[in-house]
């Protein structure tokens, strides 16, 4: 256990290192000049050389990459935005949250459609319900979260008029004026990018535990579980479920972690200040602390789901140990 | 009266191919304490005719007309709910390969108490101890540690063992032993063997030896059926069956039988493979790979009759009496011409 957390960290401090180096290699290629930017248009030759000094930007790239890491570990810094200034740390602090309760609850809500029905399909094959929820399964799986999230837009949030249409209100209490806050503006403002982000992956996953189900109901422990009188619940939920889900929460990792990067197209529809929008800004003015930034985030979120879907796995099969 | 006592049992699957007749016209039945073997190759019927007796077909594939009667009840197409309490109570059943017909997540001591929580309101503690005693009885080294380890902890053997304790952990009349021993290596079946022997001598229950191995029907059993297409194509007491077997079938497999006192270039083999039960050969199943095919055979399915002389042996064939006795004294006189030769 301990070496497999010794190991799990230092791949997850090589995986941060790359991951930011080849954004900083990257961004070198391009030919922009983030001083020029920040100076504005009427700016002289002399000061934009002066900003570009005061930036760092006139350093060779490894030095620059040097100062980067550097004041991560000595200042717990991640650097300032080049276009205005903010620290990154504190953009980061804002938009983490936005872009984390919509993937959080879009994923809890995709989950709770998609287990029920999946396992309900699994077990009546055929079924009614397994042909209406196939039917489902082929809207969410053809149509784009782009058009849904629109649609939802126009009829719940317009001509309904029963959500707001765009805007993000933080859980905690609003504090100063203009802010809005609280469990209700938060859950209303967030419920039509949940059922936006959970029509399509619910078809999805919902196929995924259909298969993963049938599946486990044709093993020979299954069969020997009948044979000893269980119940079809007992069956179930004591022999079935655990031994299916082993794929499941692999891809939900694997999604909990590129989501979190940025859920961007739902970001942009119902004008979410989240990572996804942030990132999209940040590329079209060359502000690389801020892509970085955002880079690292998603490098951490991927590696900590990674982590959990190992410690998860290792929890739902004995047969796996952690090494 | 019979514990187990089936008649005319038929099923068939429905497939998107059409309809497999996977059991025609099967009727014995199992006296309490006797050991009752099932002899056949695969695809022979003998599996799925003892997954109906159990109720463990599902009945949205597989139609099931017939009785089985279970100590004087019909539960043929009883209710789920009434024949849960007599499976894995009355009747337990062990399986082919030991090493996925234990749940791989669960603790073998965790499986073992919930086949007696199943049946009896126990404490875990009751039931902890009731397991452990029954992986006593199987003679599971250091039961008492064991029982908290994983199926994946155990050789194949060890295995086999939980799932005969499992099967007999609530001491059931009548035990079905699926081919308890193909998955296992030779020492490890002779033990396997022995051990049913003993246990069903101290627990007094019937045994359905289903197997594919004649040497353990020869071993084991008192009464034999020999099952071919999806039927019985001969039953008989196992000695009579051994010493004067009545059809071309049960010839083949007794001459693809290895025997140590025997040595011979080559065993014999039956040439060609088991019939389609999705469109089986017309008249009798064995035809196309039967030496003495005539044109009967062909046409016509033989009735099981009696063999002259025992009301207790029967079989399927259209040849007439002194044509089979030939037959069965050459076979016997070429086997004995070859323990000669050899020596």
């Amino acid at each position: 256990m301990i070496q497999f957390l010794i190991r799990r960290v230092f791949w997850a401090f090589f995986l941060f290192l790359a991951a930011t180096g080849v954004t900083y290699v990257l961004f070198f290629v391009i030919p922009s000049d983030p001083a020029r930017i920040a100076a504005g248009k009427a700016a002289t030759t002399q000061l934009i050389n002066h900003i570009r000094h005061m930036m760092g930007l006139d350093l060779p790239l490894y030095h620059q990459y040097w100062n980067f890491v550097w004041g991560i570990l000595r200042h717990g810094s991640f650097g300032y935005s080049y276009v205005n200034g903010t620290p990154v740390r504190s953009l980061l602090a804002q938009e983490i949250p936005v872009t984390a309760s919509i993937v959080f609850g879009g994923v809890i809500l995709y989950l709770l459609i998609a287990i029920p029905t999946g396992v309900i399909s699994a077990l009546r094959p055929r079924s009614i319900m397994d042909r209406t929820g196939m039917v489902f399964v082929l809207f969410g799986v053809s149509a784009p979260s782009v058009w849904v999230g629109t649609m939802l837009l126009y009829l719940v949030g317009f001509r309904l008029g029963w959500t707001p249409i765009s805007g993000y209100c933080s859980l905690t209490p609003a504090h100063g004026f203009g802010e809005c806050g609280g469990f209700w503006p938060w859950f209303s403002h967030l419920i039509l990018p949940w059922v936006t982000l959970a029509i399509g992956s619910a078809a999805l996953y919902t196929r995924l535990i259909r298969a993963n189900v049938m599946e486990t109901m044709s093993e020979d422990y299954v069969r020997t579980a009948r044979a000893k009188g269980a119940s079809p619940t007992r069956v179930l939920v004591q022999h079935v479920l655990r031994n299916s889900m082993l794929q499941v929460v692999t891809i939900l990792g694997m999604d909990l972690g590129l989501l979190l990067g940025g859920a961007l197209f739902i970001e942009y529809i119902f004008g979410l200040p989240g990572l996804g929008q942030q990132i999209l800004t940040a590329n079209n003015s060359f502000d690389l602390p801020v892509i970085i930034g955002i880079t690292m985030f998603a490098c951490l979120a991927v590696i900590v789901f990674n982590f959990l879907v190992d410690v998860i796995y290792a929890w739902l099969d004995p047969r796996i140990r952690l090494t | 009266m019979a514990i187990l006592e089936v008649q005319d049992l038929n099923t068939r699957f429905r497939t998107d191919d059409g309809i497999v007749k996977a059991v025609s016209g099967v009727s014995f039945e199992l006296e309490r304490g006797d050991t009752l073997g099932v002899v056949g190759e695969s695809g022979s019927g003998k599996s799925v005719t003892f997954l109906t007796v159990m109720g463990l077909l599902d009945p949205r594939h597989a139609e099931m007309t017939g009785s089985v009667r279970f100590d004087g009840e019909e539960i043929l197409g009883l209710g789920n709910y009434r024949l849960r309490s007599i499976r894995g109570k009355r009747i337990g059943m062990i399986f082919q390969d030991p090493m996925t017909s234990l749940n791989p997540v669960k603790k073998i001591g965790w499986q073992l108490e919930e086949a007696v929580r199943i049946h009896e309101d126990v404490s875990r503690s009751e039931a902890r101890r009731r397991a452990l005693e029954v992986l006593e009885e199987v003679e599971i080294p250091k039961a008492s540690t064991r029982i908290d380890d994983y199926a994946h902890q155990f050789s194949g053997g060890m295995r086999q063992r939980v799932m005969i304790a499992m099967a007999l952990i609530n001491k059931p009349e009548v035990l079905i032993a699926d081919e308890p021993t193909t998955a296992l290596d030779v020492t490890t079946q002779a033990q396997i063997l022995r051990l049913i022997k003993k246990l069903q001598d101290e627990h007094e229950m019937a045994v359905v030896m289903i197997t594919h191995d004649l040497g353990v029907v020869a071993e084991l059993a008192n009464d034999v059926l020999v099952m071919y297409g999806g039927r019985i194509v001969e039953s008989a007491q196992v000695d009579d069956l051994f010493e004067k077997p009545e059809m071309p079938y049960t010839w083949g497999l007794l001459g693809s039988l290895p025997r140590v006192d025997i040595e011979v270039e080559r065993l014999e083999q039956i040439p060609g493979q088991p019939p389609s039960l999705l469109r089986p050969p017309p008249g009798c199943a064995f035809n196309p790979r039967c030496a003495y095919t005539f044109d009967r055979c062909r046409a016509e399915l033989p009735e099981l009759r009696p063999a002259e002389g025992k009301s207790d042996h029967h079989f399927r064939c259209h040849l007439d009496g002194g044509d089979r006795a030939r037959i069965w004294a050459e076979k016997q006189a070429a086997l004995a011409a070859s323990m000669r030769s050899a020596g």
